[in-house]
């Protein structure tokens, strides 16, 4: 054993991994041959890695995968929320913006359960009726919240009212009529007012620039 | 096969629980075995390769997409491994080198003391007898022969699981191997 190469036992384990000098791997060739007790140690190695590759393969059970599903933590609902959020600032925004807004229109509905209407010339009030009196011309469209409407003179422009009535008589109204009676109509209006605003506004924007 | 992986990961991210579900479809034979050869008990193995999935699933927005998904997976699960198998051992560390006996350490002078009578071993299934035989090494070396002779796998990415530096993983596979030869001299 004395004449055996200091780095023996490292070359076979180089040469094991695959990852061995060619110098070295024929310098550790040449003393397996002629010695036994080497050559010994290197049939050994080798019957041990043999030996752990036999192991054969060992299945998970049957329900795994499912038993694995179910240890997943329950919060998950609430962090894919987390990550929608994360993952879209802007639809959040919106979704906010949304909230507050709505909320800003039922307060502001809430407000407005006294009796008002667009003020124009010519116009009379009697009690929480607003009348176009015969013979007058009103021009410009009128708004009645929490009121009714009659018309006996002429009213050139649209009518909207809100919780009230129109009155039909013999006047004349030269554009359209709407009456709004619950708060759900009301907010309808509102967006389809504002929708029409906006693109009004896009409309004009637009008009400019070209 | 890591682009179908990743795009899997992503519906995950995004709060898919199915993709996930085919996820672990994908790795559970590998990731159990590794959990079992290094346990050496079915029991704990489907246990610790549950959590690990459990982990990768919590922590899958921290995956880096440009790298192997089951290098980051089998990470998890070896660690877990050598958790629980310390948790096993009594408090010493059986590195520490013996006080006077230069070269020595607690895994040479406990000698062996689990071992089983001769005539045991011999009446042992193959099988068996692997399995006793990779439990007997010391954990740090187990996890590098599983995944080396087990797993197959190159030894660079045992370096990336075990997060060692290549020579270390090399050295480990060779004391490991050493230490079973002499544990089979008997063979």
């Amino acid at each position: 054993m004395n004449t055996c190469p200091e780095n023996i036992v490292q070359w076979m384990n180089d040469y094991l991994d695959g990852d061995i000098a060619p110098a070295d791997e024929t310098a550790l060739k040449e003393h397996l041959e002629s010695c036994s007790a080497c050559r010994k140690h290197y049939q050994e190695l080798s019957k041990t890695i043999a030996f752990v590759q036999s192991a054969s393969h060992i299945q998970p059970p049957g329900d795994f995968v499912q038993a694995t599903m179910a240890r997943l933590p329950k919060e998950r609902q609430r962090a894919g929320f987390q990550r929608w959020f994360r993952q879209h600032p802007l639809l959040t925004a919106a979704a906010l913006f949304c909230i507050l807004m709505s909320a800003m229109l039922f307060s502001s509905f809430n407000d407005e359960q006294q009796f008002a209407f667009t003020k124009q010339p010519n116009l009379v009030v009697e009690g929480e009726t607003v009348v176009v009196p015969e013979g007058e011309v009103v021009t410009g469209d009128i708004t009645v919240r929490n009121g009714d409407l009659r018309v006996e003179g002429e009213l050139q422009g649209d009518v909207t009212i809100v919780n009230g009535k129109y009155m039909a008589s013999s006047g004349v109204i030269s554009g359209e009529v709407e009456e709004i009676d619950q708060a759900f109509e009301w907010l309808w209006y509102t967006i389809k007012n504002g929708v029409k605003d906006a693109a009004s506004i896009f409309g004009s924007d637009n008009t400019e620039t070209d | 096969m890591d682009a179908l992986v990743n795009k899997r990961i992503n519906r995950v991210i995004k709060g898919d629980q199915n993709a996930f579900a085919e996820i672990v479809e994908l790795y559970q034979n590998q990731l159990y075995q590794i959990c079992y050869r290094m346990l050496g008990n079915r029991h704990e193995a489907e246990d610790i390769a549950q959590e690990a999935f459990m982990r990768a699933y919590v922590n899958i927005h921290t995956f880096d997409q440009k790298r192997k998904f089951s290098t980051w997976l089998y990470r998890i699960a070896t660690n877990l491994c050598i958790d629980r198998i310390r948790k096993k051992k009594p408090d010493y560390h059986l590195d520490a080198e013996v006080r006077g006996a230069e070269g020595l350490n607690m895994y040479s002078s406990i000698a062996n003391d689990d071992e089983l009578p001769e005539d045991e071993l011999t009446r042992m299934e193959v099988q068996e007898r692997v399995q006793y035989e990779i439990s007997r090494l010391p954990d740090k070396y187990r996890a590098a022969i599983v995944l080396k002779y087990i797993e197959e796998l190159p030894l660079a990415e045992i370096s990336e699981i075990l997060d060692l530096p290549l020579n270390t993983v090399k050295t480990r596979i060779h004391r490991g191997r050493e230490a079973l030869r002499k544990q089979l001299s008997n063979l």
